[in-house]
């Protein structure tokens, strides 16, 4: 038998608070051995509280490229941003 | 269209920006990023071995604690490296039969003997210490997952080089003998330390297009010299001397003057002659076989359990902060 074992992405929060980071990835025969793995690879010195592991094969990803198309669609909205309002200096808090 | 792409990737560098896994990058690029990474992956699983070597012989449970974690950090880094490598369309089976078939090469550092526990201390300290000068300023490489895999192993190899250098100051505060096996073990060890930063600028005819992709930030002698400016007053605090007769500091360039190593040895030892060559090779080859029964048994229970239990969620999750059930939970700004 030649066969590998499946490729994991390894996700790590740091602490409490904080968002899951993708930190790398790793090989494992299943879901079980992917979480020790990934547990014994990338929490050896207290990195994080919690891991996530899902293997790469069910990522779907948009293409990298800044200038892709993709998301042209938020460069023109330049109503989202608050700095697009302008108000008098004299007015608090806002 | 190639030219449009190229331009952008040019770009991209030249902008100090990452290029990241899913980029168009040139085919040469790729390739120079796949044979370094793994070549740097395979320096960290061969680098086990000097050390691991000495696992059942450390002096006491303290030293053999760190001795272990030491060469557990080598195996992880070499997985974080293996890791980027896949990022490339680089394939793990594919790079370690490339390593046990000698078809990649690995850093000729590690092919001579540890043959005294000084020699543990000396490679945290010189092996170590060179690996640290040539890695920080990796952690800017052009290449997004390798930069990130750096910053990872230089948090991790500063504990490398300060059990070591420790290890030898108490030596240092022992017996006679010890601090003669110290000066035993530097003496063997300096000179294939200043060979880890690579052949001379002038005989380093990639350096150049490495250096222009920013896979490279320095050049071999850059980092060779800053190697040497460091180490010397270690070296002094520790009490050894340095085996080099030519070494002397240069008032006029803020630096340490310093003899050459013997360049035909390097290349000895690059090409399968050194000491331990076959011997690493043997020992890497040897555990991959007998682990074989491992993988596929592991593999079998895998798919006898797929093939019992129900289908579930194919992202899996470990807790200890018992913040609730994650999966699907929204990526909050």
């Amino acid at each position: 038998m030649n066969e590998n074992w499946p490729l994991y992405e390894v996700f790590v929060r740091g602490k409490r608070g904080l968002n899951h980071v993708h930190v790398g990835s790793l090989h494992a025969a299943d879901d079980d051995m992917a979480l020790h793995h990934a547990r014994d690879l990338y929490t050896r010195r207290n990195e994080g509280v919690s891991i996530w592991v899902v293997r790469s094969d069910a990522i779907t990803a948009s293409s990298p490229d800044e200038k892709d198309p993709f998301f042209a669609p938020s460069g023109d909205k330049v109503y989202r941003h608050p700095t697009f309002y302008t108000i008098p200096a004299d007015v608090p808090h806002i | 269209m190639t030219a449009a792409l190229e331009e952008h990737f040019e770009a991209t560098v030249a902008h100090d920006q990452r290029i990241e896994p899913r980029d168009w990058m040139p085919e040469a690029y790729r390739k120079t990023m796949v044979r370094q990474i793994a070549q740097h992956a395979h320096s960290e699983i061969i680098g086990m071995q000097p050390e691991g070597n000495w696992l059942t012989r450390a002096p006491s449970l303290r030293r053999k604690a760190i001795l272990l974690a030491k060469v557990q950090d080598e195996a992880g880094h070499g997985l974080y490296l293996y890791s980027a490598t896949e990022t490339l369309g680089a394939e793990r089976a594919d790079l370690t039969e490339r390593l046990i078939e000698g078809r990649q090469k690995y850093s000729s550092i590690f092919n001579y003997p540890t043959l005294t526990f000084a020699d543990v201390g000396v490679i945290g300290w010189l092996v170590d210490g060179a690996a640290i000068c040539n890695q920080v300023p990796l952690c800017r490489s052009s290449y997004g997952p390798y930069a990130r895999a750096m910053i990872r192993i230089c948090k991790e190899e500063s504990f490398h080089q300060r059990q070591g250098y420790e290890l030898l100051m108490t030596m240092m505060r022992g017996t006679s003998g010890q601090r003669d096996m110290v000066q035993d073990a530097t003496d063997r060890w300096w000179w294939p330390s200043l060979m880890m930063f690579g052949p001379p600028d002038a005989d380093s005819p990639n350096t150049a297009q490495s250096m222009a992709w920013r896979i490279k930030r320095h050049t071999n002698d850059e980092l060779r010299q800053r190697f040497v400016d460091m180490t010397v007053p270690q070296a002094q605090a520790l009490g050894v001397t340095l085996p080099d007769p030519d070494l002397q500091w240069n008032e006029q360039r803020g630096s340490y003057d310093f003899g050459q190593p013997d360049w035909d040895e390097f290349k000895r030892v690059i090409g399968g002659a050194g000491p331990c060559n076959a011997e690493r090779i043997a020992q890497r080859r040897k555990a991959h076989g007998e682990g074989a029964w491992v993988r596929e048994a592991a593999l079998a229970h895998a798919r006898k359990h797929a093939a019992t239990s129900p289908p579930e969620a194919s992202l899996r999750t470990a807790e200890n902060d018992r913040s609730g059930v994650e999966v699907g939970e929204g990526e909050q700004a």
